[in-house]
C-alpha cells in the first residue's frame, strides 16, 4: 500500500539522473557528416594579401588546423589565447578561415589580439563555410596529411581540449 | 556605488530569507509562537530587500551604467527607454533576479491575505516560500550575480537582443514568471499541510484561488509568447513545440489538472493524495522548467548563454527542493483519509477522467521534451524531435479531452444518472455534428480533421449554453460557475481558431516587382514600393503593400528588415492586418536581385481567436477567483 507513494519519488530520481548525465553533454554538438572524409576544396583569397588566394590543396602532406574565425564572434575572442599557444608551440600549422567578415575589421583584430594564423583564408560570403556544415563560430578542424579531416569541434577550444584531443590527435596522425 | 547597494541588499536578503525559511517552520514544529510570528516581518523585509535591488537594477539600465558588466551585456545607450526596461529581465542574470522578486511579491500577497488562517498554516506556507527563495538566492549570488562590475567600464553596451526589443517582451517575462512561480503557493501550502497532516477541505479551499491566480497568469504569459512568436519571429507560426515553449506549457496542463482537482478535495475531500502530487508535480515542473531554460541541456531557439555551474547549482536546488518534498509525500500521503463515496458515473469520476488525460498529455509533451537528452545520455546518438511526434501524440489526448469537458459540468457529485445527463445533451452532440459537417463545406473544403475540430468546439459551446440556460432556471449562478463556462468556452474559441488555422491557411512564398500582385484568400496584395528609412537604433527597409478585396481598398502594410547597428542579423518585422476573422500576414525577405523581392504572404483564418481564447480562460479564471465563497468562508474562520 505504501510503495505506490513512492513512485513519484523514484521517477523523480531516475530524470535527476539522467538530467545530470546530461549537463554534460553539449546538445549543440552534431557529429559531423564531414569526419573521415575529404576536406571539401576551395579557392579564396588571403585575408591579408588579397591578391593571393589559398587552398587547401596546398597543405597536402602536412597535418594541420582550420579555424573558422571572424572579428565579430566574441567567442573566438576568449579562443585567441589557446590558438596562439598552438602558434608558440609550433606542433602544428593553424591555417584561419575568416568567416563572413570586413577584411578591415577582421585585419584591425588580429592587429590588437596577435595573429596566430600561418595565414587566413578570407570567406567574405560564407560559401566555404557551407561546404564545411559551419554553423556556429569558432569552428575548428583538424585535417591529416591526406587532406582528410579527422576532428571537428565546434565553440572555442579550451585548454583542457587542446590537451586532452587535438594535441595527442595531432601528433598521433603526424607519426603515420 | 549603487550597485554596491543592490549587491548587498540581495546578501542581506538572503540572510533575512534564510530566518524566513527556517524558523517559522521550526516554531510550527514545536509549537513556539514567538517563533511563528516572525514569518510576516521576514517575509516583509526580504520584499523590500529584493525591490530595492530590483529597482538599482533597473536604475543601472536606466541611467546607461555600462560599469555594470550585465548592464553592457544587454544594453545600449540607443536602446529606447521602453526597452532599457524590458532589458532588465532581457538576460539570465536579471530574469533570475525578475523569477526571486515574483517570488516574494507572492510570498507578501500570501502573508498579507492570508490574516484569517490558522497562524501556524501560515507560518509554515511562508516558512517553505522563505527556504525557497534562499535557495535561489544563493544560487544568484554565487553564480549569476547581476551586480558584477566591468572595470574598466564599456563605452557602450552590446544592446539587447534585437528579437526582445519589443513591447511582448517588456510583458511576456514577468506574466509567465508570475505564473510558474505562482505555483510556489500551491505548493507551500500543499508542504504546510503535509506537515501538519492537516489535508483536508480547508487546505484546498484556502490553495484554491491562489493556484487559480498563478493559472491566469501562466495562460496569459504563454499567450503572449505564443503571439509574440508569431509576430515577431516572422514565420508565421503560433506554438513550435520548441523546449523552452513546452518548459511553460507542462506545467500548464498539470495546473490545469491540479485547478480541477482541488476541487474534489474541497467539495468531497476525495483525492487528496493525488491533489496535493499534483501541486507539487506543478512546481516541480517550473522548476525543471527553469532548469532546462538555464543550464542549456537542451537546444532552443531561445539559445542562451549557458555555464555549467550554473546547470548543476539548478540540478542540485531541484533534486533538494521536489526529493525532500515527495520524500515528505511518501511519508505522510499514506495517512490520508479517504474522501466521500462515489459511483462510476459522478463528477469525481469525470474530473478524474479529465486529470488522467491531462497528465498523460503533459508526460508526454515532457517525454518529447526530454527524449533527445535521453537518447543521448543513453549513448543512443542525437536526435531532434519535432512537431511532427507532438501533434501527433498531443492532439488524440485532447479530443477524449474535449468529449469530456462536455459532459462533466452536466453531471453532480457522488452519483449522476447518465440517462438524463444524455436526454439533456443530445442537442448539443445533434448541433455538434452539423457544425462539424456544416462549416468545412461553408470554408469550401471538408476534411476530418476539420470535421472533428468543429465538432468539438460546438460540442463545448452547445453543452455551455444548455447549461447556462438550465442554471438560469434553477437561481442566480454563481460567480465560480460563471468563471467555469467562460473558461470552457474559450477553450472551444482557441479549438475554432486552430482548427480554421490548420485546415484553411492559405500561403504563398512569391518573387515580387513593384507593382505585382499576389492573391491569398480572396484578398489581393500589392507591392506598391520599397524604401529605406532610419529607426531609432536600426535602419529599416520598409516595403509598402495595399491590400484589396474585390477592388476595395482595406488597408496598407509595411513590413520591415531592420538592421540593428548592434547586430549582423537582419531582423523581419512581419506586417499584419489584423481582424476577427483573419489575418494577413506579410513578410519581406531578402533582395533576389533585379529590383525583385522575396515575400512571404500568409492567409490566415481565425488565427486570432487561439489568443481571444486564452484571454476568455484567464477571464474564467479570474472570476472563478472572485466568487463570494472563498471571501465568506475566510471571514467566518475569522469570526
Amino acid at each position: 500500500m505504501k510503495a505506490k507513494f513512492l513512485i513519484p519519488l523514484l521517477l523523480f530520481v531516475v530524470l535527476v539522473g539522467f538530467l545530470a548525465v546530461g549537463l554534460n553533454l553539449d546538445p549543440h554538438e552534431v557529429p559531423s557528416p564531414l569526419i573521415n572524409k575529404s576536406a571539401p576544396a576551395f579557392e579564396v583569397p588571403q585575408l591579408r594579401q588579397a591578391n593571393k588566394t589559398f587552398s587547401p590543396a596546398s597543405m597536402k602532406g602536412q597535418v594541420w588546423v582550420l579555424n573558422v574565425w571572424a572579428s565579430w564572434c566574441v567567442a573566438c575572442r576568449e579562443e585567441h589565447p589557446v590558438l596562439v599557444e598552438i602558434a608558440k608551440s609550433g606542433l602544428v600549422p593553424l591555417i584561419g578561415l575568416d568567416y563572413k567578415d570586413k577584411r578591415e575589421d577582421a585585419l584591425t583584430m588580429l592587429e590588437k589580439q596577435g595573429n596566430p594564423y600561418l595565414l587566413s583564408a578570407f570567406d567574405a560570403n560564407g560559401r566555404v563555410g557551407i561546404d564545411y556544415g559551419v554553423y556556429g563560430v569558432p569552428e575548428t578542424y583538424v585535417i591529416d596529411r591526406a587532406g582528410v579531416i579527422r576532428l571537428k569541434h565546434i565553440g572555442p577550444i579550451t585548454p583542457e581540449i587542446l590537451k586532452q584531443k587535438i594535441y595527442p590527435l595531432v601528433s598521433e596522425l603526424q607519426k603515420s | 556605488m549603487i550597485p554596491e547597494f543592490g549587491h548587498y541588499a540581495l546578501t542581506l536578503a538572503l540572510c533575512v530569507a534564510l530566518i524566513q525559511g527556517v524558523l517559522p517552520l521550526v516554531g510550527a514544529h514545536y509549537g513556539r509562537r514567538e517563533l511563528l510570528v516572525l514569518a510576516r516581518p521576514a517575509a516583509q523585509t526580504v520584499f523590500l530587500l529584493l525591490a530595492i535591488a530590483f529597482g538599482i537594477l533597473a536604475w543601472s539600465f536606466y541611467a546607461n551604467d555600462f560599469s555594470v558588466l550585465y548592464v553592457a551585456e544587454h544594453s545600449n545607450s540607443q536602446l529606447p527607454v521602453v526597452y532599457r526596461f524590458g532589458a532588465v529581465w532581457g538576460g539570465h542574470e536579471g530574469s533570475l533576479l525578475l523569477w526571486i522578486f515574483l517570488l516574494s511579491t507572492w510570498t507578501i500577497l500570501v502573508s498579507q491575505l492570508s490574516k484569517a488562517l490558522d497562524e501556524f498554516m501560515v507560518a509554515r506556507v511562508i516558512g517553505v516560500l522563505g527556504l525557497i527563495t534562499s535557495g535561489l538566492l544563493l544560487f544568484v549570488l554565487t553564480t549569476s550575480n547581476p551586480f558584477e562590475r566591468l572595470l574598466p567600464a564599456a563605452q557602450d553596451g552590446r544592446s539587447l537582443n534585437p528579437l526582445l526589443q519589443d513591447p511582448g517582451l517588456v510583458f511576456h517575462p514577468p506574466m509567465l514568471y508570475m505564473g510558474y512561480v505562482g505555483f510556489s503557493v500551491a505548493f507551500a501550502f500543499a508542504i504546510a499541510s503535509l506537515l501538519s497532516g492537516r489535508l483536508d477541505a480547508a487546505w484546498a479551499r484556502w490553495s484554491r484561488p491562489w493556484t487559480t491566480a498563478a493559472w491566469v497568469f501562466l495562460t496569459l504569459g504563454i499567450a503572449l509568447g505564443s503571439w509574440w512568436a508569431y509576430y515577431e519571429l516572422g514565420w508565421g507560426g503560433w506554438w513550435f513545440w520548441d523546449p523552452v515553449e513546452n518548459a511553460s506549457f507542462i506545467p500548464w496542463l498539470v495546473g490545469t489538472a491540479l485547478l480541477h482537482s482541488l476541487a474534489v478535495t474541497e467539495k468531497r475531500g476525495g483525492f487528496k493524495s493525488w491533489t496535493v502530487l499534483l501541486a507539487i508535480t506543478a512546481f516541480s515542473l517550473s522548476l525543471l522548467g527553469t532548469f532546462l531554460v538555464r543550464s542549456g541541456v537542451l537546444t532552443s531557439v531561445h539559445a542562451f548563454a549557458t555555464d555549467p555551474r550554473r546547470g548543476i547549482f539548478i540540478l542540485i536546488f531541484l533534486s533538494l527542493v521536489v526529493g525532500s518534498s515527495l520524500v515528505l509525500y511518501a511519508w505522510r500521503a499514506p495517512k490520508n483519509t479517504l474522501g466521500g463515496k462515489f459511483s462510476l458515473s459522478s463528477r469525481e469520476t469525470f474530473i478524474l477522467l479529465g486529470n488522467v488525460f491531462l497528465v498523460v498529455s503533459a508526460g508526454s509533451v515532457l517525454l518529447g521534451t526530454l527524449y533527445p537528452l535521453l537518447i543521448d545520455a543513453l549513448h543512443l546518438g542525437k536526435i531532434s524531435v519535432g512537431p511532427p511526434y507532438f501533434n501527433s501524440v498531443f492532439v488524440p489526448i485532447m479530443i477524449p479531452l474535449l468529449v469530456l469537458m462536455g459532459i462533466g459540468p452536466w453531471t453532480s457529485w457522488k452519483n449522476t444518472d447518465l440517462l438524463t445527463v444524455i436526454k439533456r445533451l443530445w442537442l448539443a452532440g445533434l448541433i455538434a455534428v452539423f457544425a462539424g459537417i456544416a462549416i468545412p463545406f461553408i470554408m469550401g473544403q471538408f476534411t476530418w480533421l476539420a470535421g472533428l475540430g468543429f465538432l468539438l468546439a460546438f460540442w463545448l459551446i452547445a453543452s455551455g449554453c444548455l447549461q447556462v440556460i438550465r442554471q438560469m432556471k434553477i437561481g442566480k449562478p454563481t460567480r465560480s460557475f460563471i468563471g467555469m463556462q467562460v473558461a470552457h468556452l474559450g477553450i472551444a474559441i482557441f479549438v475554432i481558431g486552430v482548427t480554421m488555422v490548420g485546415a484553411y491557411q492559405e500561403e504563398k512564398d512569391v518573387r515580387m516587382f513593384t507593382g505585382e500582385t499576389v492573391t491569398v484568400g480572396g484578398y489581393q496584395i500589392q507591392l506598391m514600393g520599397i524604401e529605406v528609412v532610419p529607426g531609432p537604433n536600426y535602419q529599416a527597409i520598409r516595403g509598402t503593400f495595399s491590400l484589396t478585396k474585390n477592388g476595395n481598398s482595406q488597408a496598407f502594410l509595411h513590413p520591415e528588415k531592420r538592421s540593428y547597428f548592434s547586430s549582423t542579423m537582419p531582423m523581419t518585422e512581419a506586417a499584419i492586418n489584423t481582424s476577427l476573422t483573419r489575418d494577413i500576414y506579410v513578410s519581406l525577405g531578402e533582395e533576389l536581385g533585379d529590383k525583385a523581392w522575396a515575400v512571404r504572404v500568409y492567409y490566415k483564418p481565425f488565427v486570432d481567436w487561439i489568443w481571444g481564447g486564452c484571454l476568455f480562460m484567464a477571464l474564467g479564471g479570474v472570476l472563478a477567483m472572485s466568487d463570494k465563497r472563498y471571501r465568506l468562508k475566510l471571514k467566518r474562520v475569522a469570526a
